[in-house]
């Protein structure tokens, strides 16, 4: 049993932390073969052989594999499976659009967001916005799977697997990558974060949006928001912590002026500890939440970033 | 152009999903559905295309229970101009397949030859995220996912793709399947007026047996259950005592 995992490889670099957590949640099921692929990605396959458990790591480099388009990364894909029986990838949204691509050259059914595995056939997933889980076990011969990494913990490194380099396809032409409009931040990475201070609707404004981002920075942590405030344009969406948006599980979260509709506690409820400051004290996110403050987060926001 | 649009009949987005406590699955029997809230984006993005002029014709199609036709007369009544419904269960909790889907979705092309297929990211209820992406590669078309922006022009689609960390853009050569992200747009209400002319509208039935598909499902759901809860914690009176609670904790 052989599993094939894609890296998440961005500008030729390994997003360690969540091809880290794929590699965990991927070991019940097999030896792993990484796949690095991008215009370029030597680096991130030599970064990911020293991922403790992997035990071979393949190196595509091709610039029709730049910026991941789905089409040339899923032929890719499908060229190099082979006797792999599991094919699997962290659940970003690179990784999102191109395994159901795969899944489909394969004619095999697509397993999304993985939060557990039972055994090689049967996998637990979120559904309905994460008010249920669903057990779900493969008929196919086949699995292609992408792992909800909030889930699962990163996997350590001393590893030292082979590195191969692996020829692309034939670039099929069908898609041109324009430009990249990421936003340019010191602040951790979202998803990957140890603090994440997420603000909703009841900041108000996207000028007092700035509030929340100099918290954030007062704790070294990643800036997150309730759809509700994406919405309501005081935040971009890049932000938006839900089941519509980003699903994050740091050390600590604190959730200002959410009133935590089901979305997005599905998004957080993962997180290891939670604070809430509301000034609606039957607000859900209470509900959740390790530490509640029921406050004006006008008040309690600038007390809170003097005091730290 | 012919523009199809899937859209998918899903639990109402403002209702609170209930877990049967057998485990055998959601409860959606006398439950309000509606529209897929992201398939509203893709109907309302087909008709602003027609608006501009860029197409001709709005095909929707829904693919599962009977009552998904209350679905597709509401894309008619939003302003698309013919359905076809295709009943693969007769079972409510029957959730057809993305592959299934998809390969239904496929056939429909070959006949009706639309030259933009444009549907939602994700249906609420299974959270697959992968029928678009399964039909673009049934197709041997390109793909274009999460939109928050549209632009077509001769046989290229320029299109804003909301990815992590940011937005991509690329162009991609139609034909196309493009899956749509919140942002795009915002999906009108129907009129009155528009409800009425709706009803006249034409609706095809057909069933997977007309396309030749399988909708056995892949996938066996052995069970379904609630999320683990978390312990409720405390309420504190004051940011101090809140700090102290957070620094005891070890969290600052």
């Amino acid at each position: 049993m052989a599993v094939l995992l894609l890296a998440e490889v961005t500008d030729g670099e390994l997003a360690m932390d969540a091809t880290a957590k794929a590699v965990t949640a991927a070991k019940p099921l097999g030896k792993i073969t990484i796949l690095a692929a991008g215009g370029s990605a030597a680096a991130a396959g030599d970064a990911a052989s020293k991922i403790d458990g992997v035990s071979k790591v393949l190196v595509a480099e091709d610039a029709s594999l730049g910026h991941r388009l789905a089409e040339s990364t899923a032929a890719l894909i499908v060229s190099l499976v082979g006797d792999f029986e599991h094919i699997v990838a962290p659940a970003t949204t690179d990784a999102k659009n191109v395994m159901p691509r795969v899944a489909a050259l394969l004619d095999v059914m697509m397993i999304s967001d993985a939060s557990g595995v039972v055994d090689a056939n049967t996998f637990e997933r979120p559904v309905y916005a994460g008010n249920a889980v669903q057990t779900v076990r493969s008929s196919d011969a086949k699995k292609v799977i992408t792992f909800r990494t909030s889930t699962f913990d990163a996997a350590g490194g001393g590893g030292s697997a082979v590195v191969e380099a692996v020829g692309a396809v034939t670039n099929p032409g069908l898609s041109e990558w324009i430009e990249d409009k990421l936003a340019a931040s010191d602040r951790p990475e979202l998803t990957s974060a140890g603090v994440v201070v997420s603000g909703g609707r009841g900041v108000g404004s996207e000028d007092d949006f700035a509030m929340i981002e100099k918290l954030a920075d007062k704790l070294g942590a990643a800036v997150g928001a309730s759809r509700a405030a994406v919405d309501s344009g005081y935040a971009p969406n890049d932000w938006q912590v839900g089941q519509t948006g980003k699903v994050v599980a740091p050390d600590l979260y604190v959730a200002i002026g959410i009133s935590g509709a089901i979305q997005h506690l599905a998004g957080m409820k993962d997180s290891k500890i939670i604070v809430a400051i509301n000034k609606d004290e039957e607000a859900p996110i209470f509900q959740v939440a390790d530490f509640g403050l029921v406050a004006d987060l006008f008040e309690a926001v600038p007390q809170l970033i003097e005091k730290l | 152009m012919k523009v199809l649009v899937p859209v998918k009949r899903v639990i109402d987005y403002n209702v609170k999903v209930r877990v049967k406590a057998d485990g055998s699955g959601v409860d959606l029997a006398n439950v309000k559905m509606s529209m897929n809230p992201f398939d509203e984006i893709s109907v309302e993005q087909a008709i602003r295309l027609k608006e501009a002029g860029q197409v001709d014709e709005i095909v929707v199609v829904s693919i599962g229970v009977k009552q998904a036709q209350e679905t597709l007369r509401t894309a008619l009544a939003m302003g698309a101009d013919r359905a076809i419904l295709v009943v693969a269960t007769d079972d409510l909790h029957n959730d057809i397949e993305p592959l299934a889907v998809a390969k239904i979705l496929k056939a429909i092309v070959d006949e009706e030859k639309p030259g933009l297929v444009l549907t939602g990211k994700q249906a609420i209820d299974n959270d697959m995220n992968a029928t678009g992406q399964m039909l673009s590669a049934l197709l041997g078309w390109s793909q274009a996912t999460f939109a928050s922006e549209v632009e077509i022009a001769g046989d290229k689609a320029k299109v804003s793709r909301e990815v992590d960390g940011g937005m991509q853009t690329i162009e991609v050569t139609m034909p196309t399947v493009i899956t749509v992200d919140l942002r795009l747009n915002e999906p009108r209400y129907a009129s009155l007026p528009n409800i009425m002319k709706a009803k006249k509208k034409q609706m095809d039935e057909k069933t997977p047996a007309n396309y030749g598909v399988d909708v056995t499902n892949r996938l066996e759901i052995v069970k379904t259950v609630e999320p683990a809860e978390r312990a409720a914690g405390i309420k504190v009176a004051s940011v101090d005592e809140l700090v102290a609670k957070l620094k005891e904790a070890g969290a600052v």
